[in-house]
């Protein structure tokens, strides 16, 4: 993780207005990595609930943003608040307990730990957590249920398929009631019929829930569940909706 | 859609009157639009002078909605056949879309808008069908499916004319 540059301004200055009732708000963020300019003033606002697609063609950012968003890594300029507080004010164990806490994520695969059940690995955000084992996974076992898996818990992730996994990871980003759920090219390895059964679980189970959805994708039909999009074109974001 | 043969496809498994089928029609293929009975009516008639359908009966009351039809042997041959004959594919080498463009091009309007007011739209219809087919039963997922990958496709060729939009002005304009 690169170390932020000093800035002398205020942390407010020139931040959107609109941020400041959002839940987690990227705000003229720039990102490089060596030579390759990733995001070069990219801002994206989400509320309480919300489901926003991020669009863009291949190494345009998308996953970048994401990253800055969720504390993952820290951008060069600019600012990512949540609940109005500035990430990078928080020490990094503040940080990760921030995304423990209050964030879910879905990757294209990959996600689960490989030596554990499908069980455990949807209780492992509550044991890290401090949560006790059975509690814990009760938990687990209610939303690998919901999203139609349970029968699956005590397999490992290598006996399962590309949907049933995707199901399993989406269960483990839910489990401990997360504000915002990162999902990154969720059905990227998907074939149609499962890509269209994980994204009505996803979003139907975050709507129930009441997270909010950063929804990576370049399929336009996984787009269409989401409220509204940003796309990221060059590091830097635009959002068609809204003109701007 | 042929409306002829979706009738007798409707008469084939028993006999009906006419507003039962309307009813049938509009429960399994009618979530878009229901049939109005004229149309339904209309159709019966005209089946029933080529020999496809025959009157079987009439129920007490009024009104040609109390007639009972059955499908003749010639019907379930035509119905048949319908079935079994792939449909043509639509050619789609008529584009309202591309029109636009081009005599937004030629005439010196903002093309690209063109492009980017039609995405809007089409994604905008996308959202809704896709929280129709979220709280829909199979059929209204299938509906919306079909819908939701021909928009999908729309979409693809307004990005494609997007991104070549200025080589299309040069051809246009020359
Ligand atoms: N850790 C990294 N090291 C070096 N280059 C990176 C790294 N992460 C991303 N990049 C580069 O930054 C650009 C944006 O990448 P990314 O955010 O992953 O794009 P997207 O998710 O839209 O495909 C690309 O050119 C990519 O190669
Ligand atoms: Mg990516």
């Amino acid at each position: 993780m690169s170390t932020a540059p000093i800035t002398a301004a205020a942390p407010d200055a020139g931040a959107d207005p609109r941020a400041e009732g959002a839940l987690l708000a990227a705000t003229d963020v720039r990102k490089g990595f060596g030579l390759t300019q990733a995001l070069d003033g990219a801002s994206l606002e989400i509320g309480p609930g919300e489901l926003v697609a991020v669009l863009g063609a291949s190494g345009s950012g998308k996953s970048t943003l994401l990253h800055c968003l969720a504390g993952l890594i820290r951008p060069d300029a600019g600012t990512v608040s949540y609940r109005g507080q500035d990430l990078a004010g928080l020490s990094d164990s503040a940080r990760s307990a921030l995304r423990r806490a209050d964030f879910g994520f879905v990757f294209q695969f990959g996600q689960l730990v490989p030596e554990l059940s499908c069980l455990e690995n949807t209780a492992l955000p509550l044991r890290l957590n401090g949560m006790r084992r059975r509690p814990a996974e009760e938990r687990a076992r209610e939303w690998l249920d919901r999203l139609d898996v349970a029968d699956l818990a005590d397999k490992r992730p290598g006996e399962l398929s590309g949907g049933q996994g995707q199901r399993a990871a989406i269960a483990r980003a839910l489990v401990t009631g997360p504000a915002v759920v990162f999902a990154d090219e969720p059905t990227g390895a998907l074939d149609s019929l499962n890509s269209e059964r994980v994204m009505a679980l996803l979003v139907t189970a975050a709507r129930e829930s009441g997270a909010a959805v950063l929804l990576v994708t370049h399929d336009m039909r996984v787009a269409a569940y989401a409220d509204r999009e940003v796309v990221v074109q060059d590091g830097r974001t635009r959002e068609p909706g809204r003109g701007r | 859609m042929s409306l002829g043969h979706t009738i007798l496809g409707l008469l084939e498994p028993g006999p009906r009157h006419g507003y039962d089928l309307k009813r049938a029609y509009d429960e399994r293929f009618g979530r878009a639009r229901a049939l109005p009975y004229g149309q339904v009516y209309a159709t019966l008639s005209r089946l029933l002078k080529n020999g496809l359908v025959e009157a079987c009966g009439t129920e007490q009351g009024e009104g040609p909605e109390r007639k009972r039809y059955v499908i003749t042997e010639a019907g379930i041959t035509d119905v048949s056949r319908w079935l079994t004959e792939p449909e043509s594919p639509a050619s789609y080498l008529q584009s309202t879309l591309y029109t636009k463009v081009v005599l937004a091009l030629m005439t010196g309007r903002p093309a690209r808008e063109v492009l980017e007011t039609q995405r809007a739209e089409h994604l905008r219809h996308m959202r809704e069908l896709t929280r129709r087919k979220l709280a829909g039963d199979l059929a209204d997922q299938l509906l919306c499916d079909h819908a939701l990958i021909h928009l999908d496709a729309d979409l693809r060729w307004l990005e494609l004319t997007a991104s070549r939009l200025d080589e299309l002005a040069g051809k246009v304009r020359a």
